[in-house]
């Protein structure tokens, strides 16, 4: 039996991996979980230099998923390169690292500085919906996309995931102009901008007003736009949204997606990632599937 | 001393004040669990997906029970007030840093809890006393019904501040400080943000050493998703920026290290 997949040249053990933001650089989680069993780890966004983040309140929960405007409060990259790579070196995982900034010239001096490093793959936050400036603009224009991604890519030495959102029109046109712009893979989706209001207090949940909207709530939204773009695009797609268990991954799976990630469920379950790869394999045993490449856009049409 | 996601069972359940409920669960997380520390507690409602993050108020090692005291505080809380003895739920912990038990050796501690914070100050006293000390306990409440009192007498001597002068001083607990003519070494506190930034105000004035135990929304409980932050007045360690994760390097803080 096969767990294995290829996503721009690197090969994952399984396709299980974790959706940034939501397991820090590895190190919480690893309480809880053996990153050993994980197709790969993506850590939270860094910038080139620290961002404080937004004020709090940061986070609210809504029926069936969350709110979060954390504003991508991170120590920057020299910390991540001095602390939180060697760390994830220890285990036998791909390391990817989301990259996130204010200006290109920002995302362009994180990409750079790990070009040198040990990382396997980059992924690009263009999709951030919690920043004032940068993130979300360069991913919602296929134009500003375009742009950024051909200019991280002629300064990647590793292979580029863009991570796009879903708060567009029509994420075909997007996953296009990424693919267009020579990005090896896509990942979606990033949350989806929400609001919330406490009608006792008569204020707004979040510090930010909006924030992004993850969890299950999310998962036919997430599934849809992956089956979508999957279609348009003839590199991989990883799919994210709303997975909490094996049968949430297969559905991305047959949708399309070559890999998944976990995202506001290890929240929920600190086990989950691990749960969700052993339970693709007992469905693959049950079923009878040889290769896992067999449910990857296997839906029936 | 690992974290998990445990299945506890309900041991008994009783309400002490309006709103406000009595758990005793049965877990083994029980053999690790200290004062100041909190467990998360999942609602059995799957589209309520967040721990939430309640004090530990008393830890019994012999038979592994842990007694949260809590008030309804949304749908969540409203849930487990429902809770029956001998139900299994599901139980996040032990989270967060206690108290520095050994920061009040050979001092007087004084202990202050306002409201909800009062609870985590009876493992903080049963702890204190255990270690050779004897505390005072101040519990500011904003009416007469004094939950938790006679269990903080056990522990040490207390005094009570009510808002509405309905049982000792009228006030709150620093107004109880001052009407009994008390003195602190240590000031240990857990309550709500205007009354710990009044007892880190009146700590930094006199030079003494607070300890005030935070709150804020969280969403992981264990440090990976930067929800639950609070202002530090020095760059911290994890973060590289003055924003210090509540729930894994708090929620107990030196009063002199955040800026609340």
């Amino acid at each position: 039996m096969n767990t294995k997949v290829k996503i721009a040249g690197v090969e994952l053990k399984n396709p299980v991996m974790t959706a940034s933001g939501t397991f820090g650089s590895g190190m919480e989680y690893s309480d809880f979980v053996d990153l050993n069993r994980l197709g790969g780890v993506v850590t939270k966004g860094v910038a080139n230099v620290p961002w404080q983040g937004n004020p709090t309140p940061r986070v609210a929960e809504t029926y069936g998923g969350m709110l979060n405007a954390i504003g991508l409060q991170n120590p920057g990259v020299e910390v991540l390169i001095e602390r939180d790579l060697p760390f994830l070196k220890q285990f036998d995982t791909k390391v990817i690292v989301n990259v996130c900034g204010k200006s290109i010239g920002d995302y362009l001096e994180v990409v750079e500085r790990l070009g040198d490093t040990e990382v396997d793959m980059l992924e690009i936050n263009v999709s951030c919906p919690n920043v004032k400036e940068g993130a979300i603009a360069f991913g919602q224009k296929a134009d500003c996309l375009y742009d950024i991604t051909s200019q991280i890519k002629q300064k990647a030495k590793q292979p580029v995931i863009m991570k796009l959102s879903p708060n567009v029109t029509d994420i075909t046109e997007m996953a296009k102009a990424a693919e267009a712009a020579g990005a090896d893979a896509l990942s979606l989706i990033n949350t989806l901008t929400g609001m919330k209001i406490d009608i006792y207090r008569r204020t707004f949940a979040l510090a930010n007003k909006t924030g992004g909207l993850s969890g299950p709530a999310i998962k036919p939204v997430a599934v849809r736009m992956v089956y979508q773009a999957a279609h348009a695009v003839k590199i991989p797609v990883i799919g994210m949204g709303g997975i909490g268990s094996a049968e949430d991954a297969i559905e991305f799976l047959l949708a399309g997606a070559s890999a998944v990630a976990v995202g506001a469920m290890n929240f929920v379950n600190p086990y989950a990632t691990v749960e969700v790869a052993e339970g693709i394999e007992d469905y693959m045993k049950k079923y009878g599937v040889e290769d896992i490449a067999e449910l990857i856009g296997g839906v029936k049409e | 001393m690992s974290k998990e996601k445990t299945t506890a069972i309900v041991a008994e359940q009783r309400k002490i004040a309006p709103d406000i409920y009595d758990m005793w669960l049965f877990t083994d997380l029980a053999k690790d669990a200290c004062a100041g520390q909190f467990i998360g507690v999942y609602p059995r409602d799957g589209a309520r997906l967040l721990p939430r993050p309640i004090s530990i108020c008393e830890v019994d090692r012999e038979v592994e029970r842990i007694r949260i005291v809590y008030r309804i505080a949304g749908k969540g809380t409203e849930e487990f007030a429902g809770w029956q003895s001998g139900q299994s739920v599901e139980i996040l912990g032990v989270l967060g840093n206690g108290f520095p038990v050994q920061a009040a050796e050979g001092k007087q501690a004084v202990l202050m809890g306002g409201g909800i914070g009062i609870p985590p100050m009876l493992q903080l006293a049963r702890e204190l006393k255990t270690a050779g000390g004897e505390p005072v306990i101040i519990a500011g409440y904003r009416e007469g019904t004094l939950f938790l009192k006679e269990d903080l007498e056990r522990y040490g001597r207390v005094y009570v501040a009510t808002e509405d002068g309905s049982a000792g001083t009228k006030g709150n607990v620093l107004t109880a400080m001052e009407r009994e003519g008390l003195t602190a070494e240590v000031i240990m506190a857990c309550g709500p943000m205007p009354m710990l930034r009044a007892i880190k105000a009146y700590a930094g004035e006199r030079q003494i050493d607070a300890y005030l135990s935070l709150e804020e929304r969280m969403a992981c409980g264990v440090g990976a998703c930067l929800g639950c932050v609070c202002k530090t007045t020095h760059k911290d360690g994890h973060s590289h920026v003055n924003n210090a994760r509540i729930c894994t390097d708090g929620p107990v803080f030196e009063a002199r290290e955040v800026d609340i």
